[in-house]
């Protein structure tokens, strides 16, 4: 019985990592496009601990969910720290 | 066990609605200022919530190693409430140095 709540969590997960998603590759700018994955990345980290759960193995999928949240806030800061004086990068002109 | 069934059912209903605001912030927002919003408070109360529930479940059948894996979840909080306001920050960061401007109520209908 709770087996079948996490799926259904964990499915509802995936629903809002897919609108996610639509930021992520229709965003105007850089940074639109890295708020995307940001969200992404920290709904994944529980999607692991889910999925651990369900396959029983929490103590495994723990160690992965820890080494994945450190990871995403690594790559996170290091976009943001490469794309901070670039200004032709940006699609869109700063509003005038 | 069923009233931590129960608790644990609420906890995840409450992490599921914060982050269904957090991402219908992100997609709605006008601005990439305001979208930040959403996207660095509800996710990081969301994730708490959720990994709240997820150590409560783990101690449903009590032992030693449990109680260790679940400290190990408490630290995943731990870290979340440190590197996701600083992530929200650094990208702020870097749209302020780029000249982003903040929208405003002029640029409505853009």
């Amino acid at each position: 019985m709770m087996v079948n709540v996490f799926l259904y969590t964990a499915l509802f997960l995936c629903i809002l990592m897919v609108a996610s998603l639509y930021r992520s590759v229709f965003g105007p700018t850089v940074l639109d496009r890295l708020i995307g994955v940001n969200a992404i990345g920290s709904k994944t980290v529980i999607l692991l601990l889910l999925i651990g759960l369900i396959y029983g193995r929490l103590d495994m999928f723990v160690d992965i969910a820890l080494a994945y949240a450190l990871l995403n806030f690594v790559a996170v800061l290091a976009a943001a720290r490469y794309f901070q004086k670039r200004k032709g990068l940006y699609e869109e002109p700063p509003y005038k | 066990m069923m009233v931590i069934n129960v608790v644990v059912i609420l906890l995840l209903i409450c992490g599921l609605v914060f982050f269904t605001g957090g991402a219908l912030g992100i997609l709605r927002f006008p601005d990439f200022y305001s979208r930040l919003h959403p996207a660095g408070k509800m996710d990081t109360l969301g994730s708490f919530l959720m990994v709240l529930a997820v150590a409560l479940s783990n101690l449903n059948d009590f032992s030693w190693a449990a109680v260790l894996t679940s400290l190990k979840i408490l630290l995943i909080i731990v870290f979340i409430f440190i590197l996701n306001p600083t992530a929200t920050h650094a990208i702020v960061d870097a749209g302020f140095r780029a000249g982003m401007r903040p929208w405003t109520k002029k640029d409505r209908g853009k």
